[in-house]
């Protein structure tokens, strides 16, 4: 039976450095007076989110953002300083081998037994679920095979390729067949093919009523794949959808990125009142983001406003409806700062 | 406490250490048996020594080899396992509390020291040859400081490993294991410390005397020796405070 997701309240703040396996994070806290030198890191600022069983669900957010941290909690490996997690009905710090039972991890980074051959990992992990050794064989063969693995089967893994440990990484999570599969950032690295089989495996296993949950911070990815997305930023969620939901949030879904010689508050007003504009907001004095519900028709209009304002129009750019668009309406930086 | 898992764990050590046996075998008795030849066989050859530095020598020996092979055999791959790579973490995620992982960590490591204190046996006596007169009065004992000898050599292991890294290897070589080895009263016994008395008092501090020693009370009690009874306490105090030690160390490892 599927398995759900839920999280109340997490928080989680490092006092040290964070450890490399849950990303990178911004430093926000600061240092009060000499007695603290310490910087203390919110990588978690009270989180809460709650995932259908049977669901594909994204974390989206750029580096730093708190999705690794996320994943670490609900996979037991990071304590969080306070809220509550539960797979199912288990609590996550409560009954961590139940949960550990029913969860399969795809880290960010491979993290193989390098002592053993990529077949052995397979059995051994699938030993370690207390899988019996006929099934266990028989399982490592065919997903060996479906990772297109199977020659290479008896190598150190110590030898392998991104790519291919990446698929390793994802035919092990998949050996004790769990319930609920986390994938942190499983395409990054990836060459378009392998990512396009990825995508397509993971599908698969979401079709035999499987629950995922995915981080990204690939849009195009997020759009492709989940039924539902949270956007994440500094450890919070700060928007919930559907993608098509929140791209449809955006308001008027074009974003127009300007640049004028001259940027006066007469000019923003008058392009305000285009028709068709939804929202002005202007960056740092030269750079000016117009949400609106049209793209290009709408820049001969701006051009003339400009220069009949007296602030010529030196840089466009237009993106069409788009995660990226929303991140940036939320947050006022873009997914790739 | 999931067995299943626990013995997988064991399974999958055990199938890395076949695989690095022949490394593993040089590893832990090219060094002891090379002191082996050249104090037993050709110092007291030539006679510089007395023939009976032969007997002497040997429980020092078995100490070494099992100490020496079980922090190895534990801190080594744990060291690499939580460096960057975290490659333990397939068995972080395995459906067991984590601390008994460690203690998995522990029992493996024991295996490995126990069985590198008896292979050393019979290897050194054919490296020495002729002229060692090992006794073992009572066998209880003697298995009862193997086991405790292991056991402390695979806690230190487990402590040490979860509290180094990877760049400080070479040091804890250095600066930990080499002195306490020396000072380990494993080349002489305890009471020829008697004419350097603070030395005397001082390396009580060292597990690895009581070691020595207890094999030393066990294997040739016909030499100077500490009482068994005290090694015996001695080394399980050491384990229980290496365990916990340890345990706690590889909780903060394990978990961020």
């Amino acid at each position: 039976m599927a398995v759900g997701v839920r999280t109340q309240d997490l928080r989680k703040i490092y006092s040290s450095a964070p450890p490399m396996a849950a990303g990178g994070f911004v430093a926000r806290g600061s240092a009060k007076g000499s007695k603290q030198p310490k910087p203390q890191i919110t990588a978690l600022d009270g989180l809460s989110l709650e995932i259908q069983p049977g669901e594909i669900f994204g974390l989206l957010g750029p580096n730093g953002a708190g999705k690794s941290t996320t994943v670490g909690v609900l996979t037991t490996r990071v304590r969080p300083t306070s809220g509550q997690a539960w797979i199912g009905q288990h609590d996550v710090w409560k009954e961590q081998a139940e949960v550990k039972h029913l969860i399969g991890v795809v880290p960010q980074r491979p993290n193989h037994d390098f002592s053993l051959t990529a077949r052995e990992i397979l059995i051994f992990h699938a030993a370690y679920f207390g899988m019996g050794s006929k099934e266990r064989n028989e399982r490592a063969d065919s997903l060996l095979e479906k990772f297109k693995l199977t020659d290479r089967a008896n190598q150190m893994v110590r030898g392998f390729s991104g790519g291919m440990m990446q698929r390793l990484s994802i035919a092990r999570a998949m050996m004790h067949d769990p319930q609920l599969l986390f994938l942190d950032e499983p395409s990054a690295g990836l060459d378009p093919q392998t990512r396009i089989l990825l995508w397509d495996i993971i599908r698969d296993y979401n079709r035999e009523g499987k629950t995922i949950l995915l981080t990204t911070h690939y849009m195009e990815e997020a759009d492709a794949l989940c039924h539902r997305l949270a956007i994440v930023d500094h450890g919070k969620i700060i928007a919930l959808d559907t993608p098509q939901q929140l791209k449809a949030s955006i308001p008027g879904g074009y974003l127009l990125r300007l640049r004028f010689g001259n940027q006066t508050p007469e000019l923003l007003q008058r392009l305000q009142s285009l028709a068709g504009v939804r929202e002005v907001r202007s960056n740092d004095g030269t750079a000016t983001d117009v949400y609106a519900d049209r793209g290009g028709s709408l820049i001969p209009e701006i051009a003339a406003v400009a220069v009949s304002a007296g602030g010529e129009l030196s840089d466009v750019h237009i993106s069409e409806p788009s995660l990226e668009n929303l991140f940036l309406h939320h947050t006022g930086r873009s997914l790739r700062d | 406490m999931n067995w299943k898992a626990f013995g997988a764990m064991l399974a999958r050590d055990a199938h890395v250490a076949r695989r690095n046996a022949i490394q593993l075998f040089f590893q832990t008795f090219l060094q002891p048996l090379l002191f082996v030849f050249i104090f037993g066989r050709v110092m007291v050859g030539s006679g510089y020594m007395p023939p009976q530095y032969k007997s002497l020598l040997l429980p020092g020996i078995i100490a070494i080899s099992m100490v020496f092979t079980g922090i190895w055999a534990v801190a080594m791959p744990l060291i690499a396992e939580f460096q960057w790579t975290r490659e333990i973490e397939d068995r972080l995620l395995a459906p067991i509390d984590i601390r008994w992982i460690a203690i998995e960590k522990v029992l493996a490591g024991m295996i490995q020291a126990a069985v590198a204190g008896l292979v050393v046996i019979p290897l050194a006596w054919l490296v020495l040859g002729r002229g060692v007169g090992l006794s073992v009065q009572s066998p209880v004992e003697f298995i009862a400081i193997v086991l405790l000898v292991s056991a402390f050599s695979a806690c230190g292991g487990l402590a040490l490993g979860c509290s180094m890294n990877q760049q400080h290897i070479g040091l804890m070589f250095s600066m930990l294991l080499t002195p306490m080895i020396f000072f380990g009263c494993t080349y002489y016994p305890w009471s020829a410390l008697d004419k350097f008395p603070i030395l005397q008092k001082a390396v009580l501090i060292n597990p690895i005397v009581y070691a020595s020693e207890g094999m030393r009370g066990t294997l040739v009690p016909q030499f100077p020796h500490l009482s068994t009874l005290a090694t015996l306490a001695a080394l399980l105090f050491f384990d229980v405070v290496l365990l916990v030690v340890g345990l706690r160390q590889f909780d903060k490892k394990a978990i961020s």
